[in-house]
């Protein structure tokens, strides 16, 4: 579906009249991303993101296809192979680095990426369901993230594989018997690097379908935008291409360049040196963090120190997932009719506490466990939760939003009417 | 990709007029952009693809070393060499004789034994113990295998049969044993690759 406005698709060809009368791809390609699909004028560079993601996940895909071809998922060759890949494949370096940073980067742009959907209540009617397929798709990457860190077998692979399977044994009767079964055994071992190996390989391919469909629930209402005002006219839209393929063309251009200069020049400042020391069941390292990504959960995780009704470490698991789980009712818990932050001057302020809380998490979550940062990663859960729980539903009902402009193309032209008109077009 | 436009009549640089020859600057914008994207393209896609090669470390197997001391006259030995074997023999005087009394412009390739051997080394043949016709290790090496009818190597599988030059002389393989590339380091050293 789209705008009545929406440019219908026509072959241009003889031939492209006899596909598009059996197998109509090109014409869903051409609604979808193409002449035929309205999108919102005033999209700033916060929406650059979803597509990148989307270059992203490719990356990935393509790198660690490639790189599978090398890797061996056995426990005495996992780690030698890694290496077998840095130092003799053809450009196995690169390969490496570039799957590496690549995940960072994956989820550097997943990241901005949603605190662009939390700022502009992308999650709002009618946009629920892409928000849901979003964080499963997040929940999916941090699954293929985590069991991808594991496949080199180094000392953060093993005891990351240790400590984050060691979180289902929180739970109650079926916990220890729940984890030996992820595990295949009562410690990472072949079983569980063979397993992760599969699953990792599978679950990509399982996120492109939820890419997929939260496509297609996207394009059903259209894009947002930073006004969060409804489409109404013509005026207020242009068509996906050449206009959006071109700023997003040339956005991924310049942000694929920051991620290959990170790739050749720093490309371990984003990873934990002991992973260049092969597993061993017998040696914990001084202190287990897991990647960047993961700081303010793990920070969440390990808030909680005191055994009230059920056990700390319980708590903490639980809290974890909350964390994320949460996040799936907050079109229902922001109750505020206006969509972007733009307009709400209380929700503003309460979202930039939020971002620091967030970074605070993030330092908590990479220290060491003790005094000053338990305490911290205390205070910063406690607000974490009640930015969700209590001040979002409570400034929706308290604040007095700023006048929304009538329509997006006025709020883009200050309502000159003879500039309004889409280029090339009127020039009365 | 680029687009095929109309010429936009308001716009003056598509105005094909005064001495311009048609081609608007729009054309050179696209091609010069659709050589950029080509020319990063393969830039991306030759690590992709080149990393299917042999890497390093099989190709720092790609030389071997022999010693040749312990191969009596007539004996044979087969050495590994790329994951393949190769037969390294030392002909007796009377196998050479055999080898040179055959008439060269009568064979299916045609090759005589000193040009299949070292200068001076008539004696040690070194082939690819892999038969030309589909692969398989022919048989001769170990004494007691069937030498086939020309007394040199004889291929179980289809039945090619190889003279003492490790010449095809019957059977279905189109070439003679491959002799790969090796020299001598010293009178009884040979490295192969």
């Amino acid at each position: 579906m789209s705008f009545a406005w929406a440019k219908p698709y026509e072959p241009k060809t003889q031939l492209g009249h006899w596909i598009d009368q059996r197998l109509p791809l090109p014409r869903m390609i051409y609604g979808a991303v193409g002449g035929g699909y309205p999108v919102p004028r005033n999209l700033n560079y916060a929406w650059n993101f979803g597509v990148l993601a989307g270059v992203f996940l490719m990356i990935q895909i393509v790198t660690g296809i490639v790189l599978a071809m090398w890797y061996n998922s056995g426990i005495e060759t996992a780690f030698a192979s890694t290496e077998h890949i840095m130092r003799d494949v053809n450009a196995g370096w690169f390969l490496r680095y570039a799957h590496a940073n690549g995940a960072s980067f994956f989820f550097i742009v997943v990241y901005i990426h949603i605190f662009r959907g939390l700022f502009y209540g992308s999650y709002k009617a009618p946009r629920e369901l892409v928000w849901m397929l979003g964080l499963v798709v997040y929940l999916l990457m941090m699954a293929t993230a985590f069991m991808g860190y594991v496949l080199p077998w180094g000392q953060m692979s093993y005891w990351g594989a240790q400590v984050i399977t060691g979180f289902f044994s929180a739970f109650p009767v079926v916990g220890e018997p729940l984890r030996v079964w992820l595990l295949g055994g009562y410690a990472p071992d072949q079983a569980a690097l063979t397993r992760f190996f599969s699953l990792h390989y599978l679950m990509p391919f399982v996120i492109a379908g939820v890419v997929i469909l939260k496509t297609w629930a996207l394009h059903i209402p259209g894009s947002s935008n930073p006004t969060g005002v409804d489409v109404k006219t013509e005026k207020d839209t242009l068509p996906f291409h050449p206009f959006y393929t071109a700023k997003d063309g040339w956005f991924v251009l310049a942000f694929l360049m920051v991620y290959v200069a990170v790739t050749f020049f720093l490309p371990n400042a984003l990873g934990h040196p002991d992973n260049y020391i092969e597993a061993n069941p017998l040696a914990t390292p001084a202190h287990i963090v897991p990647e960047w990504y993961f700081w303010p959960f793990y920070a969440i995780l390990r808030a909680f120190t005191v055994d009230f009704i059920l056990p700390a470490k319980l708590w903490g698991v639980l809290a974890m997932f909350a964390s994320i789980l949460l996040l799936f009712f907050l079109p229902w818990l922001d109750r505020s009719p206006v969509r972007s932050g733009h307009y709400r001057p209380l929700f503003k302020v309460f979202f930039m506490i939020f971002i620091a809380d967030i970074i605070l998490l993030g330092i908590c979550g990479v220290m060491p466990a003790e005094q000053p940062w338990v305490f911290l990663s205390q205070i910063g859960t406690l607000y974490y939760f009640a930015h969700f729980l209590i001040i979002l539903p409570l400034i929706s009902k308290l604040e007095k939003p700023l006048p929304l402009p009538d329509s997006i193309s006025k709020s883009v032209l200050h309502g000159e009417e003879a500039e309004s008109a889409p280029y090339g077009l009127a020039k009365a | 990709m680029a687009t095929v436009e109309q010429p936009d009549p308001l716009l003056k640089e598509d105005n094909a007029g005064d001495g311009n020859d048609g081609v608007r600057r729009r054309d050179f914008l696209d091609i010069a952009a659709v050589s950029f994207g080509v020319v990063g393209v393969g830039a991306v896609a030759f690590p992709l693809v080149n990393q299917m090669a042999p890497p390093a470390d099989v190709m720092a197997l790609a030389s071997i070393e022999v010693d040749l001391t312990n191969i009596a006259e007539g004996q044979a030995i087969k050495a590994s060499w790329r994951k393949q074997p190769v037969f390294i023999r030392n002909l007796t005087q009377a196998e050479i004789d055999e080898a040179n009394a055959v008439d060269v412009s009568g064979l299916r390739d045609k090759e005589s034994l000193a040009e299949r051997t070292k200068e001076g080394k008539a004696n040690w043949l070194v082939t690819m113990g892999v038969c030309t016709h589909l692969g398989c290790v022919p048989t001769g090496v170990v004494t007691g295998e069937n030498k086939g009818d020309y007394n040199g190597y004889f291929c179980p599988c289809h039945g090619s049969h190889y003279d003492t030059a490790g010449r095809i002389r019957k059977g279905p393989a189109p070439t003679n044993l491959v002799v790969p590339e090796f020299e001598f380091l010293d009178d009884s050293t040979i490295r192969i690759g």
